[in-house]
């Protein structure tokens, strides 16, 4: 076990720094002044040019650059946003928000994923299964920015017109505490639940046709305790290791829907970033978010080897 | 109604020839896409305490749908039973209800498969898996059931029983397996054990290794042993009687030695002809022509017909009925029967 | 597998007796899960309704004069007197804030929408294909390097690894996302080919062919590639939908196509500011947009249903 784990250790480094010099180079490279890039819409007069080469050592060879870059990233150094707020602020600002709506979207995903998926899969072919079939179809397609507007539209906007129902704020607000994070959750998650319910349902239905199902009925065991305790615990294995991948990609993909509920997450900085063209402040977050991407993947992996006895002795 | 368990109160074994398990013109079928297969025809056999029966067969003939149809464990729909009885012990197990039906399942009647790899739980330790049927079934502690699979295992000659009781199976050797699962199927000390193909999977040491056993336990317990297999030279040290199926029904019955001797069905003459002999060096290896019938469409009459040497008209039009045999002036030996027109012709021709 | 599916497909199999050389009876199999997959689909409601759907939206993207009259690039096509009126009869779905016909909008939208989920999806599937092949063939370092190079891919979320280039790129368009999405997308494919290249390279037919002297082109064309492609349609068809999703979330962020080109996402990011007075304007290119993704991944859906050998 610990040798696969050191095994894993070294292999996820260097993806990490090809993730990071990926991203870099992309900046670097594409076609575009980076100095209008780094400058977002104002207009760049020649001193200012000079002043900004020098400041982001633009003229230094890109392994250089890079290098600055990376030490600096280790240093908790993730540059500055054209306004000379240090990233790492506006990041440490944001976090929280972020953290807590992946925590509720994680929890509801998986619990009503799970459960939805375990019952399609015991009533196979029944009126449950089909439904859950249906919506978890219908809800992957949608796009989440529509369900975004459609379930603020019905269960922030309608429920509070016609009856008097004020339990959804349509709008994120801090002081309305949990509540203010369980409308946004619940759309950043409805795509992933979507997922989850399908892979729970395809996984048990398949565990319940494995031979080792068979003996432990063979065995006399009661229908409960196969299921329970034989056949879940394969079948959760494949779960396990994607909601862990989920969890980190989360946190990046709640950048809709921090947007649609007005969210000042890091989705929401990210968004707003992206439409101010903070050049530095897009890359240091892409870049902090590839690496708890990364992060979490190994943990996934190291979880997988938890779970499952015979990746051990790989 | 509950079974009344009827052992030799002395030793706590059974007497030898009690009878264990009659299954009485068995029907199944499977309801598919394509149309209805029929896996079992008419299907009779019976195990007695203490006795082995081999039950013979290629794939396809219906022996494992048989057998797991016996244990109850088929999936069903799409099988469907649509004829017979199955009697263990004098009761018919298709007329119980499902709750009585698993308590004999596992305690009273056990199985043991094919790959062990596979019919074992690949997350869940040796240990636990075979000291799981004693916290189920006899309510012991999870030490209580340790000490048991440890002493099982010991039973089953793996050596380090103690050091690898918390191992899992895929650690094992493909041998080492098989024995846990016999192990796993004797923990309830059972009445009846049915083994379905149980050293197809194994090198021919190691096959021979686990038959010891099995035959060796078997004696211990006085326990009534069904053993499947399409493997003729494994049944001989074994068996007592043998059935040898074929397209879902028996073709032939008979004790085992006068089987291999003296068979009264062109399909077991034909098989017995198949086995590589030392003798015949030199010399092509027969087959029987052609495949195993695809079971939506059994050849009408005998089933055997399209590959028989020996086929009349009257076996492409009648289906022959398991004739009993005769010896030369015409006195019946005991056990032994025939599905074959030709039967006569076939044994003493 | 229990070995009463065994018996049941052995005993579904078997023949009148002849005996076929092994070959030929090996690509029958394989030929036989595809026409068995055809004759399902044919009959299954789920692939009928997503093909005609997606039948549909390719000719509406190809030709949308044949679903309305006028193009919303026509000097007179918008008037602001017709600001954000309500559906009517003959404007089906109304107007949006601009008074541009938005019945007329969703449809010439459906262009953007379908180029860019088709061309990033054979883009995608050529690259991750050939690299993925010559991958799982060749094996030794250079799968070693192309699967870490694939990682490296890997771990930027398509949204994100868009968002970071469109938002350098500036300006954008259909053709700049499909090429963004395509280089952030081919490693899915390139695992799925490698991965079944793989599985079947130690195959008892291949390992037959190579020792009666088959080259490695024939073997993989004729006996690898043919298992490697049910997964890779699977995956694509549902991709692209997702792909078509992608584009819409980079546009409604502004980022992906620009106005005056008309993409479903960015007149839902115009649409959102009034969505609680206007609903209309929003509601209709969001439904375009969800039954494309929908009718693309119904088919990706059916298609597996229908080449799993093991739901038969």
């Amino acid at each position: 076990m610990g040798r696969y784990v050191i095994r894993r250790l070294i292999q996820a480094i260097p993806v990490l720094l090809g993730a990071t010099l990926l991203i870099y180079a992309l900046v670097h490279y594409l076609p575009g002044d980076p100095v209008q890039a780094l400058a977002g819409e104002k207009r760049v007069d020649p001193l200012l040019r000079e002043l900004i080469r020098e400041k982001y050592h633009l003229d230094d060879p890109f392994l250089v650059q890079y290098w600055n870059y990376i030490s600096g990233v280790f240093q908790g150094d993730l540059g500055e946003s054209l306004t000379g707020r240090a990233v790492t602020d506006m990041i440490s600002e944001a976090f929280p928000y972020t953290v807590n709506l992946a925590l509720v979207a994680f929890i509801i995903e998986a619990v009503v994923g799970v459960l939805a998926g375990v019952m399609a899969a015991l009533r196979r072919g029944k009126f449950l299964d089909q439904l859950v079939l249906i919506s978890t179809l219908l809800v992957i397609s949608i796009p989440v920015f529509v369900t975004g507007f459609a379930l603020q539209l019905l269960l922030g906007v309608k429920l509070k017109n016609d009856y008097g129902i004020d339990f959804f704020p349509v709008s994120f607000h801090e002081e309305d505490g949990l509540r203010a994070y369980l409308l946004p959750a619940f759309v950043l998650a409805s795509t992933s639940l979507a997922y989850v319910a399908r892979l729970t349902r395809t996984s048990l239905m398949e565990t319940m046709r494995a031979d080792y199902v068979r003996t432990a009925v063979a065995k006399g065991l009661k229908r409960r305790r196969v299921i329970g305790r034989h056949a879940l615990r394969n079948a959760l294995i494949p779960i396990v290791t994607f909601l862990g991948a989920d969890l980190g990609g989360l946190m990046g993909g709640a950048v809709i829907t921090e947007k649609i509920f007005n969210m000042h997450g890091i989705g929401g900085l990210l968004a707003q970033s992206v439409y101010q063209k903070q050049g530095t402040v897009i890359v240091g977050m892409v870049t902090l978010l590839v690496v708890i991407y990364l992060v979490t993947t190994l943990l996934v992996d190291l979880l997988y080897a938890v779970l499952d006895p015979r990746i051990r002795y790989e | 109604m509950t079974t009344v368990i009827e052992k030799n109160s002395k030793s706590g074994r059974l007497e030898v020839g009690t009878p264990l398990l009659e299954v009485r013109d068995l029907h199944v079928e499977f309801h598919t896409r394509d149309g209805v297969a029929k896996a079992v025809n008419g299907v009779n056999y019976s195990v007695a305490a203490g006795e082995t029966l081999a039950v013979l067969g290629e794939s396809g003939s219906g022996k494992s749908v048989t057998a797991q149809t016996i244990m109850g464990i088929l999936d069903m729909p799409p099988g469907k039973i649509s004829q017979g009885q199955i009697l263990y012990r004098g009761e018919d197990m298709l007329a119980m209800k499902e709750e009585q039906r698993r308590l004999i399942r596992g305690q009273k009647i056990a199985m043991i498969f094919q790959d062990a790899l596979s019919s074992l739980n690949p997350v869940m330790t040796v240990g636990a898996q075979l000291g799981e049927m004693f916290r189920v079934h006899q309510g012991a502690s999870r030490k209580e059931a340790k000490d048991k699979a440890i002493e099982l295992m010991e039973r089953v000659r793996i050596p380090a029983a103690k050091q690898r009781v918390g191992d899992y199976p895929h650690q094992f050797s493909g041998g080492m397996r098989q024995r846990i699962m016999i192990a796993m199927a004797l923990s309830m000390e059972p009445d009846l054990i049915i083994a379905d193909e149980p050293t197809t999977a194994l090198d021919v040491t190691v096959q021979a290794q686990v038959m010891d056993l099995l035959a060796e336990l078997q004696a211990e317990y006085n326990m009534g042993l069904i053993l499947i297999t399409h493997d003729l030279g494994v049944v001989a040290d074994v068996a007592d009687k043998i059935a040898v199926m074929y397209a879902g029904r028996i073709v032939e019955t008979a004790p085992v030695h006068e089987l291999y001797a003296n068979p009264a069905h062109p399909y077991t003459k034909g098989l017995l002809r198949s086995i590589p002999r030392l003798d015949q060096k030199g010399q092509d290896l027969y087959a029987i022509k052609g495949l195993p019938p695809n079971l939506l469409k059994v050849p009408a009459g005998c089933a055997f017909n399209p590959r028989c040497d020996v086929a009349t008209d009257l076996c492409r039009t009648e289906t022959p009925k398991l004739h009993q045999v005769t010896d030369k002036d015409g006195k019946e030996l005991t056990g032994r029967r025939s599905a074959c027109h030709l039967w006569k012709e076939t044994l003493h021709g | 597998m229990s070995d009463t599916t065994t018996v049941g497909s052995e005993a579904l199999s078997g023949d009148t007796g002849k005996t076929d050389p092994p070959k030929k009876q090996k690509t029958e199999r394989a030929a036989s899960l595809w026409s068995d997959a055809v004759r399902d689909l044919r009959r299954n409601p789920v692939f009928l309704i997503g093909a005609a759907l997606v039948l549909i939206l390719l000719v509406m993207a190809a030709v949308p004069q044949l679903f309305t009259s006028g193009s919303p690039f026509d000097g007179d096509a918008c008037d602001l007197a017709n600001s954000l009126k309500r559906p009517s009869a003959e404007h089906w779905f109304g107007f949006d804030v601009q008074g541009c016909d938005v019945y007329t909008r969703t449809v010439w939208g459906a262009r953007n929408s379908i180029i860019v989920g088709v061309l990033t999806t054979l883009a995608v599937t050529v690259v991750g294909s050939l690299l993925g092949l010559l991958a799982g063939w060749v094996g030794g370092i250079t799968d070693s390097i192309l699967s870490r190079f694939t990682e490296v891919f890997f771990s930027i979320p398509l949204l994100l690894g868009g968002m970071l280039i469109m938002s350098m790129l500036g300006k954008g368009n259909a053709y700049t996302v499909s090429l963004v999405m395509a280089v952030l997308g081919w490693p899915q494919i390139f695992r799925i080919m490698r991965a079944s290249v793989l599985s079947n390279k130690y195959n008892d037919y291949v390992m037959a062919a190579r020792a009666l002297g088959a080259s490695s082109m024939r073997i993989t064309f004729r006996h690898i590639l043919p298992n490697a492609i049910a997964p890779v349609i699977v995956i694509g068809a549902i991709s692209l939908g997702v792909y078509i999703g992608a584009e819409a979330a980079l546009s409604y962020l502004g980022i992906g196509v620009q106005s005056p080109e008309i993409s479903w996402g960015l007149m839902i990011s115009d649409a959102s500011a009034r969505f609680l007075t206007a609903p209309h304007v929003l509601l209709f290119p969001s439904a375009a947009l969800s039954i494309t993704v929908l009718a693309f991944i119904m088919l990706g859906d059916a298609v597996r249903d229908a080449l799993d050998p093991k739901l038969r």
